[in-house]
């Protein structure tokens, strides 16, 4: 089967964007999910958490300006800024396990039919990091995926089972891909956004479990 | 101990740190909060079979992660306690970069069967070390279940959910990073070097601060500090200000 064209990095941001409550407290992975501050409206008032250690940064610092003491959990330098705060690892991690963030957003290796993510550990490497992700998934009231929809060898990473190592179970409510939107209900896969030129069975071949095509499928929004 | 014991060297502060010890060092595995001076001097001090508890490890090295573009000259992390193979094992949550195309010295030894690799998650990680310097022997948490973590833990439904038992850790030593202390040990913190600077304090039998400089506890305000003094036993800096 030939495909249309896929979505970039910077679609999917964009699209997850989107998904950010206004006047939440949101915390992003890194890579992919960070590139999302960039597309946000400013009149949702979203308060950032990285789990270094801060709350409260919006602006990425200049590189001749860095200083060591203000960075994200990605690496990213910030600029100080009114209203941040700072705090130990252990706060961090209450802050996150206590259900106190409205929503996280995370990379992915595979996610499963149910909502299970797995993004710590490529199965044959052997060993992997798992960093915070473990502790977001259980704790975030939301957790959205954003990954490509299929391996660079053309496989499905959306799956009936993960079989690579688990980061949480039952825990992923949405994913964006670079052809569609997806969310994770009781009852399976719900396809619910498609990017453009592509047609709903072309999604399926590169989705391992069936999807569920929603009665109110749109095209995938982009910029 | 109300005694502290102030040091301009660091290799002075942990020259009788011993083979087979466990070591904390804090930070988060970055640049800020990292005790990049007191982990060199123990490296040069050469000792053996080793324990180590870190956050991120072993990642800035092969990645430049975390530093300033203007110290990518000067990169240090955990990862060089394994060049000279003085690490019987590492305790952290992250040792691995995503990328595979350059391999870490934490990598490798594992790879190598001469270092053990316990992950653990990062919140659960910090908790444990929480939970050690504040007399509370274990906890239950709902991070890992479900996943390779649950692996041999007790676990128990409490309110209908279930929950992992984790015990708490401690060390022999902990080398942290502060911005100031006192010559009692109250330290400040700068930004978000916290993370785990501030934890690791409370759990060790030995904690030796690196500040960047040491002011007289009148010059310092009360309100500002993070780690109160009766956690730390050692302050090294270059900059002693105390007259």
């Amino acid at each position: 089967m030939s495909y249309p064209k896929k979505l970039n990095k910077e679609d999917i941001a964009f699209r997850a964007s989107l998904e950010l409550p206004s006047d939440s407290y949101v915390n992003l992975g890194i890579g992919m999910p960070s590139l999302c501050a960039k597309y946000l409206q400013k009149e949702k008032n979203i308060t950032f958490q990285a789990e270094n250690g801060i709350l409260g940064f919006n602006e990425i610092s200049k590189e001749d300006e860095q200083d060591e003491n203000l960075i994200d959990a990605g690496g990213q330098f910030l600029v100080k800024a009114p209203g941040m705060s700072f705090f130990d690892s252990a706060e961090s991690f209450g802050m996150i396990r206590g259900n106190h963030l409205d929503m996280t957003v995370l990379g992915a290796l595979q996610v499963s039919e149910k909502g299970d993510l797995a993004n710590w550990m490529i199965k044959d490497r052997g060993i992997g990091s798992i960093g915070g992700a473990m502790d977001l998934v259980v704790g975030a009231k939301e957790v959205i995926v954003t990954m490509d929809h299929v391996t660079k060898e053309n496989k499905p990473k959306i799956l009936k089972e993960c079989d690579f190592p688990l980061t949480g179970i039952n825990c992923v409510n949405k994913i964006i891909t670079d052809i569609a939107v997806i969310i994770v209900e009781d009852q399976g896969l719900i396809l619910t956004e498609i990017a453009e030129g592509w047609s709903t069975e072309q999604v399926q071949s590169l989705t391992e479990p069936k999807l569920i095509v929603s009665n109110k499928l749109i095209r995938y929004i982009t910029k | 101990m109300t005694k502290k014991y102030i040091y301009t060297s660091y290799k002075e502060a942990i020259k009788d740190l011993k083979d087979d010890s466990s070591i904390m060092i804090g930070g988060f595995g970055v640049q800020g909060g990292q005790p990049t001076n007191l982990m060199l001097a123990l490296r040069d001090l050469n000792l053996s079979n080793l324990t180590l508890i870190g956050n991120v490890a072993g990642i800035s090295m092969v990645t430049g992660y975390g530093w300033k573009e203007s110290d990518k000259d000067k990169i240090i992390d955990q990862s060089i306690f394994f060049k000279d193979k003085q690490v019987k094992k590492i305790i952290c949550s992250f040792p691995i970069p995503s990328s595979r195309n350059t391999l870490s010295e934490i990598e490798k030894a594992w790879i190598n069967e001469e270092a053990e690799i316990e992950i653990i998650p990062q919140g659960t990680l910090a908790e444990k070390i929480r939970a050690g310097g504040s007399g509370i022997p274990a906890f239950y948490t709902k991070t890992g279940v479900g996943t390779i973590v649950e692996k041999e833990k007790e676990s128990k439904i409490i309110n209908g959910e279930k929950f992992l038992l984790e015990y708490a850790l401690n060390a022999d030593v902990s080398l942290i990073k502060a911005f100031i202390s006192d010559e009692k040990g109250n330290l400040i913190y700068k930004g978000t070097s916290r993370a785990f600077n501030p934890i690791m304090a409370t759990a060790s039998k030995l904690t030796i601060v690196e500040v960047d400089k040491i002011v007289s506890s009148k010059d310092i305000d009360p309100e500002r500090i993070g780690t109160p003094g009766i956690y730390v036993d050692r302050i090294v800096t270059k900059n002693n200000e105390l007259s």
